[in-house]
């Protein structure tokens, strides 16, 4: 019985690691549809991992959620250690196999583990109630559509019964070691599951054994298949790519836009200056971006990395004015869109076509010509994400490779270019202020 | 001789002669009626201080910020790149702009084009003109105790962080200083950039100016302080828009200085 729980446990292990690595490894290949940037490796990029991941800097605007988001973040990381000794247990069939290496440090680690439990416990209530009950704003909106929403609350749920199960398992093995269960050696008590402990007196041996083997395995599974889930459609990959995309976030001022180097060149030879020849390698391309593949891959990193939060949007100027335009909506659907050209090559080979595209099919024109580039959605993402970018590019394709500006903008582009002015003023009438002098 | 000049960078080099700092005065401050009696009161204070600076005049031409947020690079940087070599011609090594879209285009973009100038804002220049006491308002200057509100322009707040200076320039006027709601990082746009200036708004509820005028008036403020001759632009018609206009100025930074210093 022993030798077959344990095998059992080796082939759910294995396969559920087999998918995990299989799906970390599709996302990194859809990240990488986009195109190649260098991003130069710095200390300041380090910075940000620290304080904006690790330290949840961005997060702190909002104290609240921000203190019940830590508590879930820091359970997390830490009720995972837990796993070190399930894994062992599970693969070895020993119990609690730490306890003897760690002794009194054992019941030390393990209380902790119990609080951050409990703590999360508290904050995913709280946070399904924001959702759900109070019905906080921000995470309503055109894109939050049945699956996202979904998305939102299952994790909370899963995460609540996985924190339950931890603590009813050492509730029913404090029972079981008072009792004197063979298996179950004396570890000491731990706060909170021996206070939780009344709720399973009385209960036979047995059925303890039962209870304690079911949360065993319960959290075990469920912490393999959340893993997976994670790594499927969820926006739960932020608790990975929160790290890997503060990393690659700019660390240039936020007001400057990228330069096209492909545009310099011609520029360059319009106005007789001289190129040099390293620049004649640049392929020139497409101008902007039509589709996901147009933008670079950090642009479909930062979708990847969307927590969905929707602090960009409730920040976003031309969304609380009532326009079509949601920063999380752009984040959403470049992700979503990578995500359909990703299956759509898988199932057709690299020329697949779908007859869509980002620009028209997925993000509207009506949305990215909304944009003030006021960069209030870039100051808010507490994952430094940068929707302005994506916009810009989208943008950049409709007016340069399919002229479609909007008339207004035609007109001020043929003043600048002919008045060297926004406005229909003569070039002649610019020093006429000084006349005001006096 | 006039009280105020403002010499032409033409002429000074000329003489032979360099400017200590170019002024910028972008083409809001040269044409737009409102905005160009911020560049006046600019050159006033500079002619008051003393400083030795120049204007480009007719070489002056659009940075080209409105044609890049619009999403045409091509002629953003025919623009840039005919200004870079104008300002490359005169040695241009310093530059100061009353306005938020020349000074993020400048400092930010041109680089990559070939234009490397130290550019400040005119907060910036202002706020170390007070410090070096070469600023002074008399006690009790005009606008002692008044209730003024600072609106944070976006290309000079969010897009490059400088929120102190414009706020500290604003201190030595020994008014009330209150703040939006919304105010620094989190400070809203006023509708204007992004070349949105250059066009209808998209259809929505409400304009953006229009929200940002009513959170500056609940502040109870007299006077909203702007650094932006779009803000400026977009904050008037806010105000007119809800008929305030009789009770409600909006100044720029330099305005303000140049009037407490009754010049
Ligand atoms: S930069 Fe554009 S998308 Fe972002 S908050 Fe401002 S208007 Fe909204
Ligand atoms: S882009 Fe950032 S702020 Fe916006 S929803 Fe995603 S994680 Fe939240």
């Amino acid at each position: 019985m022993q030798v077959l729980a344990q095998v059992i446990f080796g082939v759910i292990f294995l396969i559920a690691n087999y998918f995990m690595v299989k799906n970390i490894l599709r996302i990194r290949k859809t990240i990488l549809l986009g195109k190649d940037v260098s991003i130069e490796a710095s200390s300041q990029r380090w910075k940000n991992v620290i304080l904006i991941a690790f330290g949840q800097k961005k997060m702190f605007k909002k104290p609240l959620p921000a203190l019940l988001h830590l508590f879930v973040y820091l359970g997390f990381l830490i009720v995972n250690l837990e796993m070190i000794e399930i894994i062992v247990d599970g693969f070895f069939g020993t119990h609690r196999v730490l306890f003897p290496l760690l002794g009194s440090l054992y019941s030390f680690c393990i209380n902790t583990f119990e609080f951050f439990a409990a703590a999360v416990i508290v904050a995913c209530l709280v946070f399904l109630i924001r959702r759900n009950l109070i019905k906080v704003p921000r995470f309503s909106g055109v894109e939050m559509t049945s699956k996202p929403i979904v998305d939102a609350n299952l994790i909370l749920v899963v995460e609540i019964l996985l924190m339950v199960a931890f603590l009813s398992m050492n509730a029913c093995d404090y029972l079981l070691q008072q009792a004197g269960h063979e298996h179950y050696t004396s570890v000491g008590r731990f706060f909170i599951s021996s206070s939780l402990s009344p709720l399973f007196a009385g209960l036979s041996s047995e059925a303890l054994v039962f209870i304690e083997r079911f949360c065993w395995w319960f959290h075990i599974i469920g912490v393999l298949a959340f893993a997976n889930y994670v790594f499927m459609e969820s926006k739960h990959l932020h608790i990975f790519l929160a790290f890997v995309n503060t990393y690659f976030a700019r660390t240039e001022p936020a007001g400057k836009l990228q330069s096209m180097e492909s545009v310099t060149r011609e520029v360059k030879l319009m106005l007789n200056i001289p190129v040099e020849t390293t620049e004649t390698t640049t392929e020139p391309g497409r101008f902007g971006a039509k589709e996901v593949n147009d933008l670079s891959w950090k642009n479909i990193l930062d979708a990847f990395s969307c927590t969905e939060c929707g602090r960009c949007t409730q920040q976003c100027p031309a969304n609380l004015t009532g326009k079509k335009l949601s920063p999380r909506k752009i984040m959403m659907d470049t992700r979503r869109r990578a995500q359909d050209m990703m299956k759509g090559i898988e199932s057709q080979g690299k020329e697949f076509s779908d007859g869509k595209s980002l620009l028209g099919d997925y993000i509207s024109e009506g949305e990215i010509m909304a944009c003030t580039t006021c960069n209030a959605c870039v100051e808010a993402c507490p994952v430094l994400i940068n929707p302005v970018d994506i916009i810009v590019q989208l943008r950049q394709y409709k007016v340069m490779e399919e002229s479609q500006a909007p008339a207004s903008w035609n007109m001020m582009f043929s003043n600048v270019e002919n008045n060297f002015a926004p406005w229909k003023f003569s070039p002649s009438d610019r020093f006429n202020w000084v006349q005001k002098l006096d | 001789m006039a009280k105020y000049t403002a010499p032409l960078v033409s002429e000074l080099v000329a003489k032979g002669e360099n400017p200590e700092i170019l002024f910028w005065v972008g083409c809001a401050g040269s044409f737009d009626e409102r905005a160009k009696a911020i560049t006046v009161a600019f050159v006033k204070i500079l002619n008051h201080v003393g400083i030795k600076f120049a204007v480009l005049g007719h070489e002056e031409s659009c940075t080209g910020d409105p044609a890049k947020r619009a999403g045409n690079e091509f002629l953003f940087q025919m623009m840039a790149m005919s200004n870079i070599q104008v300002l490359n011609g005169y040695q241009i090594k310093k530059i100061v702009t009353a306005c938020p879209h020349c000074f993020n285009t400048i400092k930010n973009e041109y680089p990559a084009l070939g234009g490397n100038y130290e550019v400040v804002h005119h907060a910036q220049l202002l706020q170390q003109l007070i410090d070096e006491g070469r600023i002074k308002i008399k006690e009790g200057g005009s606008f002692k105790g008044k209730k003024i509100t600072y609106h944070d322009s976006c290309y000079l707040g969010r897009a490059n962080q400088i929120y102190e200076a414009p706020r500290k320039v604003l201190e030595v006027l020994d008014a009330q200083l209150v703040e939006m709601k919304r105010c620094r990082s989190t400070g809203l746009c006023c509708g204007a950039g992004g070349a949105q200036m250059f066009k209808e708004p998209e259809k929505g509820k409400k304009d953006i100016n229009v929200e940002r005028t009513e959170e500056a008036l609940q502040t109870g403020a007299t006077i909203i302080a702007a650094n932006c001759p779009f803000c400026m632009t977009m904050l008037s018609d806010g105000v007119k828009n809800k008929e305030k206009e009789t009770e409600i100025k909006v100044y720029d930074l330099a305005e303000l200085i140049a009037l407490a210093n009754e010049l």
